[in-house]
């Protein structure tokens, strides 16, 4: 691979100057046809965060009626749809198509390929995503409501589920077909499409961990979309796969799904990891500390991930043994994990460092993501977890390693490459102000719930005993401001996109290394179509 | 090899990989049934036979709870005659469980059985159970419901109590039919 030089056969002849920029004029051409990273990048993004507003304006549904104890605004059935309805957004419409988001942005100019390796099937991963999302939306307006038995979809509850629960599962397939695809393409594009001299072990960290990612994807999405089929069937086709009354098994269910499920959670979180790893030496002014370490702890996480996922169901009846081995091996990612965090406070250690706005949203996700990850710890005892099962303590854990974690992640990145995406500075004062109220109002939304959980408080109920309605009220008024906190980000993103006047220079940040940041920003439409030169200082490796 | 032909196969191999993790998906179910059968996991490994010749009476004394449960599918009332007994192992006995028909229809009605610790599953052996068939009662007739079992000599040692228990459904109960509730 080193000697042999890839000419990636694209239609535009180049003359050895920067003639990239043919965008199509045609609304339609450009934007529901195209089959250009930075543009597919864009359409990912943008859809992503209208999904954060509709699953975090559910999530205000969810606060509001939990402000005090007793029923005020909805009815119990309307609010665990609301619970449902949250989590398959943030999880499949938010979180996830950011992050493909990114990779089509930053993998090929990262990499130095001209777009990614199959870019027509680009265009497919992401235009099923606002079908399959109107089609999970819907069910909210059909008679018979949207799903409301968890995210987790547990049968014999889900199974209660109208008819709407076909839409449901058809949209899981459809977001399925989606992730696989965009993953073969970020597979193919890492694989194929690397400049000479881009060896592996010297790609940039957010290029490593969403290549381990998309592995994560192609081999549980599959077992998702076979879970939710066999649901289908006992549903519509009687069969038995999970109704105990015909033979099934409803606790099988339990461990396809988190067959999937844990790796999922580090589908959310190993590209968070990359960015992290990508920012914190820029504003260190220093190389990444263990870079290798990092790649072989990313890929430790990743198979890991396929043989802890009966942590999730300490308390359907497992043998003793079988509950001491999911605790240990839980607790062994403990390790890799921790080898990351000390790689990244090493990063930091004795450098110069300066806090821009994305410096303060990745050193606030090194600091809360790692509260995140003890609760976890904590939930993995399973002596301690039959206390903490379905509290508000497990709601407390993923919360913070998904808000603080994946989401600072997302908006670290946001503000980093805007400048790049858009070639204008953002506000540094106002993105300033977004992390700060960001960062307090978090933990006023989340840290309650850890003594909520701990005083027995279930999770995805619409009432409560008085005894809990102090942290809840915090809770709630710490959640309103969370939600209200991300209309910034969005002003801050509109006014860097259209309204700035600050161009930003091709480095961008003093201390950037990197492939992407030799190209103008923001770049060419097509850029690299002829592969660069990779020297040793465009790299951000350590050695 | 040029670009596009490494891509198509790069697309090929990870399709494959794909159409594989979803038939895995599929096959987890055989896989852990098996899995339940062979090691008792899940206490449904309960052993069937035609007749006692397996038992070999033992003066060791094991002492089995019977647990009675009725899905709310099913207008039935249902327990156990006795609630907890003791049993020689390898000592054929049986126990008695009462069901009554409270609703206002004749109604055909199933039982499920399960058995803690799921390691007992595979040393309870029975012979005869209203569990092996489905049980007719018309409307407030009451029925006694005999489980004809034994236990195997070779139960471990540090088994002492074993609880075996029953849910009672609607003949050809479906989870997704809401219509009873
Ligand atoms: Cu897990």
């Amino acid at each position: 691979m080193s000697t042999e030089v890839i000419h990636p056969d694209t239609h535009h002849v180049d003359d050895g100057h920067d003639h990239g920029d043919h965008k199509p004029s045609n609304f339609l051409d450009r934007w529901l046809f195209t089959t250009n990273h930075k543009d597919i990048g864009t359409l990912y993004l943008i859809f992503s965060l209208t999904m954060f507003f509709i699953g975090g304006s559910m999530a205000m549904v969810i606060r509001a009626e939990l402000f005090m104890p007793g029923l005020q605004l909805v009815e119990p059935d309307f609010f665990n749809q609301m619970t449902t309805m949250h989590a398959l957004i943030m999880v499949f419409g938010a979180v996830m198509p950011a992050w493909v988001g990114f990779a089509n942005w930053l993998i090929p100019m990262m990499i130095g390929a001209p777009d990614m390796a199959l870019p027509r099937m680009n265009n497919w991963s992401f235009w099923i995503l606002p079908f399959a999302f109107t089609m999970l939306l819907s069910t909210l307006f059909m008679d018979s409501g949207g799903p409301a038995a968890g995210w987790t979809l547990y049968p014999p509850l889900v199974l209660q589920t109208g008819t709407s629960f076909a839409f449901v599962v058809f949209a899981v397939h459809m977001m399925g077909v989606s992730s696989i695809m965009g993953s073969i393409n970020i597979i193919a594009t890492i694989f194929n499409m690397r400049a000479p001299g881009m060896r592996l072990l010297r790609m940039p960290m957010f290029v490593w961990t969403w290549l381990i990612t998309a592995f994560l994807l192609i081999a549980v999405m599959p077992v998702l979309a076979g879970a939710v089929t066999m649901l289908l069937t006992d549903h519509f086709f009687s069969t038995n796969f999970f109704n105990a009354a015909g033979g099934g098994d409803p606790v099988m269910f339990q461990h396809i799904f988190w067959f999937f499920g844990h790796p999922e959670v580090y589908i959310m979180i190993l590209p968070a990891f990359g960015v992290i790893s990508e920012i914190l030496p820029t504003f260190s002014r220093k190389p990444l500390f263990g870079y290798g370490s990092m790649v072989y702890a990313t890929a430790t996480i990743a198979f890991l991930s396929f043989i802890v996922w009966a942590h999730h169901m300490f308390t359907v009846g497992m043998p003793l043994q079988g509950e001491l081995y999911f605790m240990y091996a839980t607790m062994l990612i403990s390790v890799p994990t921790g080898v990351k965090v000390f790689n990244w406070v090493s990063t930091m250690w004795q450098g110069s460092m300066t806090f821009e706005t994305p410096m303060l949203f990745a050193i606030g996700f090194v600091v809360l993501f790692t509260i995140g990850g003890l609760s976890g710890l904590m939930l993995a005892i399973t002596a301690a977890d039959f206390q903490y099962h379905d509290t508000y303590f497990v709601v407390a854990h993923f919360h913070y390693v998904l808000v603080p974690g994946s989401v600072f992640a997302l908006m670290a990145a946001t503000y980093y490459w805007l400048p790049k995406f858009t070639g204008n500075m953002y506000s540094e004062k106002w993105g300033k102000i977004h992390f700060w109220s960001s960062a307090i109002f978090v933990n006023v939304l989340f840290f309650p719930q850890h003594y909520l959980g701990l005083a027995g408080m279930p999770r995805r109920i619409p009432d409560y005993s008085p005894q809990f309605a102090d942290f809840n009220m915090i809770s709630s008024l710490g959640g309103f401001a969370f939600g209200a906190t991300q209309l910034i980000f969005v002003g801050v993103v509109l006014h860097c996109a259209y309204r700035s006047k600050v161009k930003a220079t091709p480095e961008v940040w003093e201390g950037s290394r990197g492939l992407e940041w030799t190209l103008d920003s923001p770049p060419a439409y097509h850029s690299f179509n002829t592969p660069p030169v990779v020297t040793h200082n465009a790299l951000s490796r350590a050695d | 090899m040029n670009l596009q032909e490494k891509n198509r196969k790069v697309t090929r191999r990870l399709v494959l990989v794909a159409v594989g993790m979803f038939g895995f998906g599929f096959a987890l179910w055989p896989l852990y049934t098996v899995l339940c059968e062979v090691t008792g996991l899940g206490g449904r490994a309960i052993q069937v036979s035609e007749d006692n010749t397996g038992a070999v009476a033992s003066d060791r004394i094991v002492s089995i709870r019977f647990d009675a449960s009725v899905n709310s599918s099913l207008p039935w009332e249902f327990k156990a005659k006795e609630k907890v007994s003791e049993f020689n192992l390898g000592v054929p006995s049986t126990a008695y469980y009462v069901a009554k028909n409270v609703g206002n229809d004749a109604i055909i009605g199933q039982a499920t059985y399960n058995v803690t610790p799921p390691e007992a599953s595979l040393y309870f052996v029975k012979t005869e159970c209203f569990c092996f068939t489905e049980q007719l009662l018309q409307a407030d007739e009451s029925q006694e419901m005999p489980v004809y079992f034994y236990i195997k000599p070779d139960l471990p040692e540090h088994i002492k109590d074993i609880t075996l228990s029953y849910t009672f459904y609607r003949h050809g109960y479906d989870p997704s039919d809401r219509s009873h509730l």
